[in-house]
Formats: structure tokens, sequence, C-alpha cells
């Protein structure tokens, strides 16, 4: 009976925070382009978002932005993370890691609002238009994604011996190629699970591109929801339906693929343990 | 220990010069325009008349203090007892669980929140089903209510998701022990996973407030731009560039309100840690 | 194994982010060397789009330019949905655009801050096709812009009152009051932007939409206040979905979105309050920073011949000041099937009342701008949140005593 009521209980909370992306992704199939009532089936939406070259450019852009951002992020928090680790001021080493921190701590919107007033302080000085853009939109992702990557970097730097930099170094590497031979193989798990938290925080992120976007460069968050502030599109729908479908297959993958591990590293334990 | 060579030492400069021109930066900007006013004949001076003027918002500023609470706590409600209960099923269940709270996790805000709008809206979904029913319609859309749903709907998972990662991580030789030395179902409850979890509930309180009380989509859809929390005052005040020295003033006072909460957050978890051992 | 698997997907990471960086490096080189890029920047839902068939006007656009002057031109277009909004991008100057089609007094404030140029109308031959009301020596309809030096006409129209016929009874209609009336409340939705809101409350109450006295726009905001009560929202362009799926009874819009949303909801109808109402006309202009004005001129050009100005038409519903498109028989036939009385409705300015607004001075706007975020704060806090979060203050201070006695009590041990 106990049992029951927990089950009910999980069963209740998951179908209320499924309803309304459910009624979404069955009305994106809908015929008539209405919610009002289903009409037949048919993919005629998903056909006209793929007509929709603003949608597709969107993707482009949100794709590339996310990239590319979450690549300069991982290359700077890296060496960031190296530096602190020989960082021989307490205080220093703490003033940096509080401050980068302040992106994933502030709201998002204070930091979107910082940095346009940033942005729009520096146009005014040198007397540019057009200067929102790709450019800003690159700043300000790479900057909030920097605190996930050095926040990923870290712990596997600490983990590691600093004596075994010291060996290579004695042994007449250079500090640079000491650290890319012995410590950059020993961390790049934690630069991998660093970069994807960054291409992702980036892909998803919309209240930070809002503030300092343009027009002319949207990503997808920002085309959903130029779509939602005006006549909404019911190709919008389908974009949505394949977003919540995409970001289903990944984490299905992720968590089937790492499964997979696990059961092929237990049944080589075991096998050992049988020999 | 040997020094750091050159390269270790400088290997951070980049770094650190990226967070000052694009972390430090900005904010000595919030706090420059905060403090100054452009005036007719275009000179700028020192003024503390932005925030004073924030006097006109103040009601804004409960609203959205109180709305955001209000969301924490009923998803704190719902979200504990939704984390212990997936933490007592099958690991093979709580896996798939686990893909289930983070799915509306990674996908994008904007679209749960107009989803949500679309099945509460006065002609939505829901209101036609009532209608059918012969029963009268719920007038969500536009009303405290609705934000509050959107919040709690929005930020649920993230509530969720610490809870259940420090209640899995819980040894259960705990509660084992617990219920051997004759503690009820209850007493087990609140004097042994209650307490071991705090840092989780401390978490995802953070993650659940924070976005809440800076929202500005969830109160445009689902307050239907009538009901103007902090996050839709900046917003709107930073569209128009006369009005961006009080957006920036606003801003600044909501910066400083959240790191004090997040502090004072930090140290009641700091005084419970104290009480469990 | 893991570990393979982490080079696998880091070798495979670094291969897709080489492949999409050269790639978007190489379209950007491309469309630098040969494209120029046209920024458009219009009302939303302003322009056909080619959905549903009809022509998408910047599409066509680019390939009649090419077809004619043998050069590719790229059109970048995007949307505002406030006279406001469009301002404030404008003068915040991120973007340079080239062409931009603000309102009647927009423009006259946009000609007065010295943010337009004038027009080389040698590029614009079609101007032959406006109408002599709106251009020309005995133009009526240029009082935003004398002898329209800095503007074209796109469309023009009136504001009305949408109601849904369902929902509202008919008896009710025909004046502003219905957006006042509490019968109705959480169903009606009024303007987001400043001007036409309180314009509907100026309108209404009989004053003068253009005052430059404090105390009469004060007048109004106190109108606006009574209303805030029984309004579901503040919103534009949402308007379309909230009542076209019956979301809301009541709206004041612009008249041709009527017809778009009409077409969706035959329960919906449509009238000019008898106090009077707003006439607008937008213009199309260039703005001073644009980098590509004879290309600007010659979209203006283009928009103004037969095909795109009537596929405008018949997309928007709105008034258009052009003569091919007036007379035009297949548009005629277009109107009257979406609505017998369409054509009439929206052509239409016997009988009604209407007046446009004009350019205010930099202290009015001030003052209205002050106004307005006076009316979007004032928020009555529930005497409900007040109790639910006080008893949650309560019971957190209430547990952390307890709990603070407790440990001390502990510690005494």
């Amino acid at each position: 009976m106990k049992k029951f009521l927990q089950s009910g209980y999980i069963f209740l909370v998951f179908a209320l925070l499924y309803a309304p992306i459910a009624v979404l992704i069955i009305f994106s199939f809908n015929e008539a382009g209405s919610l009002a009532e289903f009409s037949g089936f048919s993919f005629v939406w998903y056909e006209e978002l793929f007509n929709d070259e603003e949608a597709l450019t969107a993707l482009k852009n949100s794709l590339m932005l996310a990239i590319m951002s979450s690549l300069i992020a991982t290359v700077i928090g890296t060496f960031a993370a190296l530096g602190l680790r020989y960082m021989r001021s307490k205080f220093l080493k703490a003033t940096v890691t509080s401050i980068t921190n302040i992106p994933m701590m502030n709201p998002d919107i204070v930091t979107g609002v910082s940095m346009m007033l940033l942005f729009v302080a520096v146009m005014t000085i040198i007397n540019a238009n057009d200067f929102m853009g790709f450019g800003t939109m690159l700043i300000a992702h790479t900057t909030f994604n920097l605190p996930y990557v050095l926040l990923s970097v870290m712990p596997r730097f600490n983990q590691l011996d600093k004596s075994l930099s010291e060996a290579a170094q004695d042994l007449g590497c250079t500090p640079a190629r000491a650290f890319f031979k012995v410590e950059l193989p020993e961390i790049v798990p934690g630069i991998v699970s660093g970069m994807m938290l960054g291409f992702t925080m980036s892909l998803d992120d919309f209240v930070i591109s809002h503030f300092v976007s343009s027009p002319n460069f949207q990503t997808l968050p920002l085309y959903v929801y130029n779509q939602t502030v005006h006549n909404v599109k019911f190709s919008m729908y389908a974009l949505c339906a394949i977003i919540v479908a995409t970001i289903l297959a990944v984490l299905l993958i992720v968590n089937f693929a790492g499964s997979i591990g696990v059961y092929k590293t237990q049944r080589k334990a075991m096998g050992g343990a049988r020999k | 220990m040997k020094k750091g060579s050159v390269f270790q030492r400088m290997a951070a400069a980049p770094h650190i010069v990226w967070m000052i021109m694009f972390i430090v930066a900005p904010m000595l900007f919030v706090l420059y325009f905060a403090f100054t006013e452009t005036t007719d004949s275009g000179k700028v001076i020192f003024t503390f008349s932005n925030v004073a003027s924030l006097s006109q918002y103040t009601n804004v500023f409960i609203l959205s203090i109180a709305f955001a609470l209000i969301a924490t706590v009923v998803c704190l409600l719902i979200g504990y007892p939704l984390a212990y209960f997936m933490s007592r099923t099958t690991p093979k269940m709580q896996k798939i669980l686990m893909v289930l709270i983070m799915l509306p996790m990674w996908c994008n805000l904007l679209i749960r929140t107009y989803a949500l709008m679309a099945l509460l809206d006065n002609g939505g979904l829901l209101n036609s089903f009532l209608e059918s029913l012969g029963l009268d319609k719920l007038y969500i859309v536009g009303s405290d209510a609705g934000v509050i749903l959107g919040m709690v709907y929005d930020f649920l998972p993230y509530m969720v998701l610490p809870i259940f990662t420090t209640m899995s991580k819980l040894d259960k030789k705990y509660i084992e022990a617990a219920h051997d030395l004759g503690c009820s179902s209850w007493q087990t409850m609140t004097k042994v996973i209650m307490p071991l979890t705090v840092s989780g509930v401390i978490s995802g309180v953070t993650m659940v407030f924070v976005p809440s009380i800076s929202t500005f989509y969830i109160s445009q859809k689902l307050g239907a731009g009538k009901i103007d929390l902090i996050g839709d005052t900046i917003e709107r005040l930073f569209k128009n560039p006369s009005t961006y020295n009080v957006g920036a003033a606003i801003s600044l006072v909501m910066m400083v309100l959240i790191l004090i909460s997040v502090w004072v957050m930090n140290k009641f978890s700091d005084d419970e840690g104290g009480i469990i051992v | 194994m893991k570990k393979l698997l982490i080079k696998i997907i880091s070798a495979s990471l670094c291969v897709i982010m080489l492949l999409s960086l050269s790639l978007s490096l190489a379209s950007c080189e491309e469309e630098e060397g040969k494209v120029k890029t046209l920024y458009v920047y219009n009302w939303g839902e302003y322009m056909s789009d080619g959905s549903e068939g009809s022509l998408d006007s910047n599409a066509a656009f680019e390939e009649w330019y090419y077809k004619t002057y043998g050069e590719r031109v790229k059109v970048t277009y995007s949307t505002f949905s406030s006279n406001e909004d469009m301002y404030a991008k404008l003068s915040a100057g991120a973007v340079s655009y080239d062409v931009i089609v603000p309102s009647d007094y927009m423009i006259e404030r946009l000609i007065k801050e010295d943010m337009l140029a004038p027009l080389d109308y040698a590029n614009i031959p079609n101007i032959k096709n406006i109408v002599p009301e709106f251009y020309g020596p005995d133009a009526e309809f240029d009082y935003y812009d004398e002898g329209n030096v800095y503007s074209v006409p796109y469309f023009y129209g009136m504001i009305g009152i949408i109601y849904n016929t369902d929902m509202v009874d008919e008896a009710d209609t025909g004046s502003w009051d219905l957006m006042w009336n509490e019968k109705y409340s959480g169903n009606i939705l009024q303007f987001n932007n400043s001007r036409d809101a309180f314009g509907t409350a100026q309108y209404f109450l009989g004053l003068d939409v253009n005052s430059a006295d404090e105390a009469e726009w004060r007048q109004a905001l106190e109108k606006l206040r009574d209303q805030k009560e029984i309004l579901q929202g503040y919103v534009m362009d949402e308007i379309f979905n909230k009542m076209q799926g019956n979301s809301a009874a009541i709206s004041a819009y612009y008249a041709g979105d009527f017809l778009t949303m009409y077409e969706e909801n035959d329960a919906l109808e449509f009238y000019y309050p008898e106090e009077g109402t707003n006439l607008y006309v937008d213009a199309m202009c260039i703005p001073k920073t644009s980098q590509n004005k004879l290309i600007a001129e010659r979209y203006i050009d283009f928009m103004l011949s037969e095909e795109p100005a009537v596929a405008n038409a018949e997309y928007t519903y709105y008034a258009s000041p052009n003569r091919l498109v007036r007379e035009n028989e297949e548009y005629k036939a277009y109107m009257a099937e979406i609505k017998e009385d369409a054509y009439d409705k929206i052509y239409t300015t016997e009988n009604i009342k209407a007046t446009p607004y004009k350019n205010l001075s930099d202290k009015t706007l001030a003052m209205v701008n002050n106004l307005w975020e006076e009316l979007k704060s004032d928020i009555d806090v529930s005497p409900t949140i007040y109790i639910i979060c006080i008893s949650i203050v309560g019971s957190l201070v209430f547990f952390g005593v307890f709990f603070g006695i407790r440990k001390k009590k502990r510690n005494s041990y």
C-alpha cells in the first residue's frame, strides 16, 4: 500500500511535469495548426520548419556559437586551472576563483545587462555601428562558460600529484612540455566534461543573449522568443518537439553508453576473478 | 617544493585578463551607471537620484521576493518527498527517473513556459476540458497564481535533482541503524535523513530562488505583462537608453539582495551542519 | 573502456569543431566578398513572408535585384513590436538598419532628431503609384513629413476594438467603454506600449492625445489604473494567439490585424469606437546610418510595385496607399472572400472621428515615459501573498530558534 502511494506520487508529479510538453509535441502533428482541436495527423509543420530559412540559420548560429564559445572557454579555463595550481599567493588564488564564479552566482539578467552596458560604452567610445552580434555573443557566452570549465577541470588537477610534473622536469622536460605530456592526458576527462557543459549552457542560454545580441545574429532560443512574442507560427511547435526529442535521445545515449561501459567492466572484472 | 616556472605562472594570465575585461569591468559599469546621470547638457554627474527613485518600485521588489519565496517553498514541499520516493525505487528505475527529471532541465525554459501557458490560457486545453465537464473556467494566466505556478513548474527539477543526488549517496546503514535503535519511520526521517540531506536542500533552494526572483519571461507569459517583477522592470528599462541608469540601480540592488540571501543560506547550512554531528 | 570512449568523443568533437569553424569562415568570406546585406527593420506580421503559398516579398526582392542589377543582395529582416522599441534599438546604435518602417509620430521624432536620410526619388520611380492623398502637392496624409522628404507611406489604418461575439454582449459594444466593462474582467487586453495605451484612455475621456498638459495625462493614467484591475494583461502581437484561441474577449488593436485574426476565428467582430480613434500611417524610411542607401531606395521602390504591394496588402490586410493595390480586382475579390465588408472596414474613413498622434516635446515624452513606468510598477501585493509569506518566514524563524535552542542545550551537556 505504502509502495503504491509512493509510486502514485512519483507518477503524478511526472505526469504534471510532462503534460504541457506532451501537448506541445502532440499538437505539432496537428494538421489544422490550432490548439483547439486535433483535425488530423500530419507532418506539414515539420515541412514548413525545414523550409523556414530563419529557423535553420538560427540553428546554424546556435551550433557555431556553442562550439566556438565552449572551445575558447576550455582553452582559457584549462590553462587558468594550471596557473591557479601553481599560484603562490593564496589571496590572489581565492580572488580569481571567486570572481570567476560571479557569472554563475549572479542572476543571468544582471550578467546580461552588465555585459550590454560594457558593449554599449565601448561602442560609443570607438563610435562604431554594427557592434553587437556574433562577436559580443561569443564574448558573453565564453565568459559564462568559463566557471563551468574551471569547475570540472580543477578537481581533476587537484587529484594529480604535483611531483609527477616535477619528475618530468627533472628528466629534462620543459615545464610546458611536462604539462602537455604528463598532466594534460590525465585531466582530459575533466576538460571534456567542462567543454560539454559549456556547450549545452551556451545552446540553452536565452537571457544573456537577449541583451547582447542584435537582430542579425539570432540563436535558436532567441528565435523561439521572437516567435512567442508575435503571432506564433505552428512550425515552432515542430521545432520544440524536435528539440525535446534530441535532448531525450542524447540523455538516453549518454545513459545507455554509460551502462554498457559499466556492464562490460563488470563482466571483465568477473572474468578476471574466475580466472 | 619547486617554484612554478614562467609557463606555469603565466598560464592563468589570459584568464585573468579576460576576467577583468568581461566580468569585473561590466560590474563596474553597472556601478557607474547606477550612480550617475546624464544632464540635459550632456554632462555626466554623480548622483544618488537613481537609487532614490527606486522607492517607486517597492511593491515590485516585495512581490518578486514573495513570489520567489513561495515558489521555492512549494518546490521544496513537492520536490523533497519526490526525491525521497525516487531514491527508494530500484537502481534501474532510479536511472530512468533521473533521465526523466533531467529532460525538462535541459529543455529550454522558453519552450516549457510557453507550453504551460498554451495549456493554461483562458481558451487553452485545460479550460476547454473544464468547460466540457460543465465547470467554471480557471483564469490562471494574468494572475499571481499563474506566475507562481510557472516558477514551480519551470524550476521543480532544479530542486529535485540535488536533493535526489544527496539522498542516493546517503549510506543506507544510517537508516538501518536508526531503525535498529528503535526509531519510528517518522523519527528516522526527521532525525537522520533530513539533517543528512540539508546540503542538497540548500543547493536546491538556491537553484530555484535565484532564477525565480530574476525571471522576466515567466511573468511576461503567465502574468500576461500585467504582473511586473524585478526582471520585467530591468528588461523594460534596458530597452530604452534614457533609462539605463535606473535599470542599473535596480540591477545593483537585486545583485546585493541575492548575494545576501545566498550568504544567509550558506550560513544556515553551516549551522544545520553543526546540529547533525 | 571509459578512456577509449572519452578519446573517441574528444576526437569527434575536435573534428566537428574544425569542420564547422572552417565552414563558417568560408561562408563568411563568401558573404563578405560578393553579397551585400540589407538590414530591414519592420513591425511584426507586417510583410508577406511566403507562408501558405503567398509571395515571400524579401526573397522576391533579392531575385528581382539580381535580375535587374546583376548583384546579389541579402535581406536581413527583423521585426519590432512597438515604435518605442524600434526607437530604442535604433538610438542605441547596435545595428545600422537600412530600411525601417515606423509610424507617423515616430517619423516626426526621427526627423526632428536628424536620424533619417532624405530620399532620392530618382531611385524610387514607383512613387507615382501612391495615391494623391498620400503623396504629392495635395497630399493630406503627409502631416508627419511635409512633402515626404524622408518617408514613403507603406500602409495606414485605424485602431479599433476587436471582440468575441460568443463572449461579449452586442449591446455593450460601440464605445471605448467596453474596455472598462467589469463584466468582462480577466478577458480584456490592453496595448503594451505607452502611446497606444494612453491613447485608448484619452479618446475615451475626450482628451487631446497630443496634449502637453501633465494634468490631462494624469487623468488618463488614473483611467488606466482603474482598468488594470480588470485586465488580463498588457500585450502586443501576442494578441493574435489570444484572440484567435478564445483566450481573451476584448482588445484594442490595429484594423488590419483584425482580419488576420478573423481568418482563424470567425466569432470575432470589430468596430471603431464612437468617441474617436487613432489614425496612423506607417512609412518606409532610411536611417542616416544606412550603409547601402541606394539598395535601400531600390528596396522601397520594389515594395511599391504591383506584385509585392498586393502580396503585402493581402498578407497584412492593412489599408494600402498604393493605387495599383486599390484598383486590383483580384485583391478586392480576395478581401471580400475573407469578410464581406472587409474592404470598406479598412478603407472607409468617413464618419469615423480619427486623429493622428503627433510627436511630443522631449519634456512631455519624458513625462509620459514616467507615467507609463508608474502604471507598470503600480502593483498591489494581495493580502493572501502577505499572509503566505509571513507564515513561511514565521515557520522558518520558529525552526531556526527551535534548532538553535536544541543545539545550545546539546552543547551544554
